[in-house]
């Protein structure tokens, strides 16, 4: 889409880290009564201070560094003054001038089918507010509970220019970046509310508007859509695109204008004084040293390594749980074929039941590739012990290719086949010995017939060579 | 004098002082105590009496400004938008003086949010000064230099964000220090000013002073701007005396505007330094004119956002009707707030807007800067600096509080010690009239030990901290 304009800010919860932003509360909060996970710090009671998560600084600086962001000499926090009921102190501590990290870029495949280079203007850190509860919906509630269990929790902002062309640009930038997270283990994106984005939205030559607080990638997906199609609509009736904030309504699946009643945002931005400046160019060489394979490197590698094709590698390492999972099957099975199996037909059965590769086992996925590999079952077969392991989350692939008669039973009737044609063959086996590879075509013409075509013919010619070699 | 004290409780009963402390307060008119916290502070009496620890304080009663967090005493900050609110944590320092024995006999009178200098703003109405019951204590922490003063509690602690413990010790005729910022541990001190504001004691002798410090400071992790270190002791330096000590003294704290008494009670003061073996010159902190305007466009710049999170939803009062969220809390902080936050609060935001950041707040920090370096100039020539510490005695109850401009000229003396960050005392130094003046001695970043050494050897030269008001 050559007109549409797309810049994101993408608010990420640094939730492996165990504390909270500023006080020592834990991020495990999910699952937990309302407020439980509270301390005087992030409930911002009077007379209480923030100290600094160090470690969360130091993912702030890892993301950046994966990001090819450039590191500030010295970081220090800002008070961001705004009133919100989810925000206890009247003011959130964020970053405004010194952010953490600057000047990035991030490679997503563009619509085009070529790879694009998105620039992030800067990834700073802050922390999250509380949860607003709504009776309803958010503009017809009767009243607003409000849980501070997540206010504290440490935020990362990762700002992108204006550089994303249509909502399938802006998924395959967030997919890329949910990727890069979870290699770098500072990011568990299942747990719900983890990833929230701010989208910011034109047509060339028209004003912006900014939907807030989409989470969800179908929901930034679908949001995007929304407000293409509105701002066209305005556009064909020749009406003028307001510059305003909105809010992307799930369950209506439209995007509504909030009129806020503080009027044009004026953050009062000034520095924290209850913190000190960071000076965090000496943290940068200790903290490069423990940046893991990235995704494109990881693809790279696999090409090279396993000898893959390109789609199946890129699929492969998208998720850092896959490519580990895939590995470990690579050891002990053909890396090609489970390649193969891996990224076409196992993610494909995951996703159609909305599961995660933690759903399967690495050692089952190895036998099932192995089987294969050694064609003790068809792929028809494979197919249906993926499924029925998926399904009845029980059993092996052995038990199953039992149980449902899949491989095992038609593999001894080849067997029978094979012993009695050699037997039946004493000319052939001769001719081959004496050096004709064809000798073998007869034989193999033989169990064929026996086996009425069952048998796959590789599989038949390396059982009666080997039968023949024995003999 | 506290050592005495502690003496007499081993000896005597520290229930039965207790008693006799309460029995003063509840006949009192001076309305310094706002909340007394007598069913726990007896019970800890009756506690050391059975069995005496051995604490720093041990059984020593101490009044806490209101504004310091106590757990389970309510810490309202003289502020109805805060009546009602009861810390559920201590603060660093009610830890410290508890773990050294002391009892918190309970939370005294001051500005509201610390925005004063008289004790005036109060949702509890004025505190009156010991000395005259017409006259302002000084501020903000007025309450706790009043009942030092007038003998209700021996010792106790203020906060000083621009002058709020050494004017009311010069008010009152007491000792009271503000500590080097990052000194003591603001963790539990409600903010007002967080750049600017330190807890600092107020007593009636140095020694007293210096006791309390050894028992508040030191680095907390809880406050990122406390400073690191090992523990500084301040009781042992006493009584070395001070001969060959050089004090600056600044020309542009004297002359125009400073009472006449003031003036002379001050020279008389560096005088008997001077006979103590001290020397002194003139000396010049050229920036001084700029430093009151610059302190209060941050001080209500930085109040602005601290007091924003008073909106009666979580704790305090819930005034009136609840409406929508955004009706409900303006009413509440527009019920809850008295007429100087509100100035202050609106001053600030102003100050911090948009398009006046840079006019206004970033030129209050250069003004900052400028300052700093004129002490760290001066400090390099001499050791220690002498001035007023305010430049008249206590005025009238109701004199100025409507004059808001002559309120904030008091504290220019104050101030430019807050811009700074370095320590100063208030000692007495003689009277006006009948009503006491403060000596200000004022030391280099972490010299509160040479603070403390010159002023506990003019009062050991002097007789003025044993004056005492006549109590009615
Ligand atoms: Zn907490």
């Amino acid at each position: 889409m050559e007109d549409v304009i797309i810049g994101l800010e993408i608010h990420v919860q640094l939730n492996r880290l165990q504390s909270k932003m500023f006080c020592g509360c834990s991020t495990a909060y999910h699952n937990s009564p309302p407020n439980s996970h509270t301390c005087p710090v992030c409930l911002g009671l009077p007379g209480s201070l923030p100290v600094i998560n160090k470690k969360a600084v130091e993912y702030g600086i890892k993301v950046g560094l994966a990001l090819s962001c450039k590191i500030e000499e010295e970081t220090l926090f800002y008070r961001k003054n705004y009133y919100y009921p989810d925000l206890p102190k009247g003011f959130q501590i964020s970053q405004y001038d010194y952010p953490l990290a600057t000047q990035g870029h991030i490679m997503i495949l563009g619509d085009d089918d070529k790879e694009r280079n998105i620039r992030i203007n800067r990834a700073h850190m802050e922390e999250d507010p509380g949860r607003l509860v709504h009776a309803g919906t958010i503009d017809k509630a009767k009243y607003t509970m409000v849980d501070y269990n997540r206010c504290g929790m440490p935020l990362l902002e990762v700002v992108t220019e204006p550089d994303l062309s249509s909502p399938k640009e802006a998924r395959a930038f967030l997919d890329k970046l949910k990727s890069i997270l979870e290699y770098l283990d500072v990011f568990d994106g299942s747990q719900e509310g983890s990833m929230r984005v701010d989208a910011n939205i034109s047509l060339k030559g028209g004003d912006r508007s900014e939907v807030k607080n989409i989470s969800g990638f179908k929901g930034v997906e679908k949001a995007l859509s929304y407000e293409i199609t509105r701002q066209r609509n305005l556009a064909r009736r020749n009406i003028k695109v307001v510059q305003e904030t909105r809010h992307f309504d799930e369950l209506r699946k439209i995007t509504v204008s909030i009129r806020s009643k503080v009027g044009a945002h004026d953050y009062r931005y000034y520095p924290e004084a209850d913190l000190t400046v960071m000076r965090i160019a000496s943290w940068v060489p200790a903290i490069k040293a423990t940046l893991p394979e990235l995704p494109d490197a990881k693809r790279e590698r696999f090409v090279k390594q396993y000898g893959l094709a390109d789609d199946h590698a890129k699929s492969l390492t998208s998720e850092i749980r896959v490519a580990n999972f895939y590995e470990a099957v690579a050891a002990k099975a053909a890396p090609k074929l489970a390649a193969v199996w891996i990224a076409d037909v196992l993610k494909g059965e995951l996703n159609y039941r909305d599961l995660s590769i933690e759903s399967f086992s690495e050692k089952h996925m190895t036998e099932i590739v192995q089987m294969l590999e050694k064609a003790k079952i068809t792929e028809n077969g494979a197919v249906q012990i993926i499924r029925e392991l998926l399904d009845k989350k029980e059993g092996s692939p052995q038990e199953i290719v039992q149980s449902k008669g899949l491989g095992k039973a038609e593999d001894d009737a080849v067997q029978k086949a094979v012993k009695e044609a050699v037997a039946e063959s004493a000319a052939a086996v001769a001719d081959y010995k004496a050096g004709s590879e064809r000798a073998l075509n007869f034989i193999v013409g033989l169990v064929m017939k026996k086996t009425r075509g069952k048998a796959s013919a590789g599989e038949v010619h390396r059982l009666v060579k080997e039968e023949v070699e024995k003999a | 004098m506290l050592s005495e004290l502690k003496a007499k409780l081993l000896a005597e009963s520290c229930e039965e002082y207790l008693c006799r402390l309460f029995e003063r307060i509840e006949k009192s008119s001076l309305n310094a105590f706002t909340t007394l916290a007598k069913e726990s502070a007896l019970k800890e009496a009756r506690q050391f009496d059975k069995n005496p620890d051995q604490g720093l304080l041990a059984g020593v009663p101490i009044a806490i400004k209101e504004c310091i967090s106590t757990r389970g005493i309510e810490t309202n900050c003289s502020s109805k938008i805060l009546r009602g609110y009861i810390p559920p944590y201590d603060a660093h320092v009610i830890e410290r003086l508890k773990a050294e024995g002391a009892i918190i006999m309970g939370k005294t009178n001051m500005d509201e949010f610390a925005m004063g200098t008289s004790t005036e703003t109060s949702c509890f109405g004025p505190t009156k000064n010991p000395w005259d019951h017409t006259c302002v204590p000084g501020g903000s922490s007025g309450g706790s230099a009043a009942v030092v003063a007038g003998g209700e509690a021996p010792c106790s602690l203020g906060s000083d964000t621009g002058g709020s413990v050494r004017c009311p010790a010069s008010f009152c005729g007491i000792v009271g220090l503000k500590p080097t910022y990052g000194l003591i541990s603001r963790f539990g001190l409600v903010a007002y000013a967080n750049s600017l504001e330190q807890i600092g004691p107020l007593t009636h002798t140095v020694e007293d002073t210096a006791l309390l410090m050894e028992v508040i400071s030191g680095h907390d992790k809880r406050d990122s701007t406390s400073a690191k270190g090992e523990r500084r002791s301040y009781l042992p330096g006493l009584g070395e005396g001070i001969s060959g000590l050089k004090i600056g003294i600044p020309k542009e704290y004297f002359g125009e505007g400073v009472n006449k008494d003031v003036e002379k009670a001050v020279w008389d003061g560096i005088h008997t330094l001077e006979s103590q073996g001290a020397s002194w010159q003139e000396i010049s902190l050229p920036h001084t004119r700029y430093a009151l305007a610059a302190y209060y466009v941050i001080a209500m710049s930085e109040a602005s956002s601290n007091l924003a999170r008073f909106d009666g939803l979580r704790y305090g009062s819930r005034m009136g009707e609840d409406k929508d969220w955004h009706t409900t809390f303006s009413a509440i902080r527009a019920q809850g707030f008295g007429p100087e936050v509100k100035r202050r609060i609106m001053l600030g935001t102003y100050a911090l807007s948009a398009g006046y950041y840079g006019r206004y707040y970033l030129k209050a920090l250069k003004v900052r800067t400028l300052i700093k370096e004129d002490f760290l100039r001066a400090f390099k020539e001499v050791d220690l600096l002498a001035s007023p510490t305010m430049p008249i005695p206590a005025f009238k109850i109701g004199e100025r509080i409507n004059d808001p401009l002559s309120l904030y000229m008091a504290d220019v003396f104050t101030v430019p010690i807050n811009l700074a960050g370095v320590p100063a005392i208030s000692v007495p130094c003689g009277f006006a009239g009948h009503l006491p003046i403060g000596l200000q001695l004022i030391g280099p970043h972490f010299g509160e030990a040479a603070v403390l050494r010159a002023a506990q050897a003019f009062e050991a030269a002097t007789p003025f901290h044993e004056a005492k008001p006549e109590v009615i």
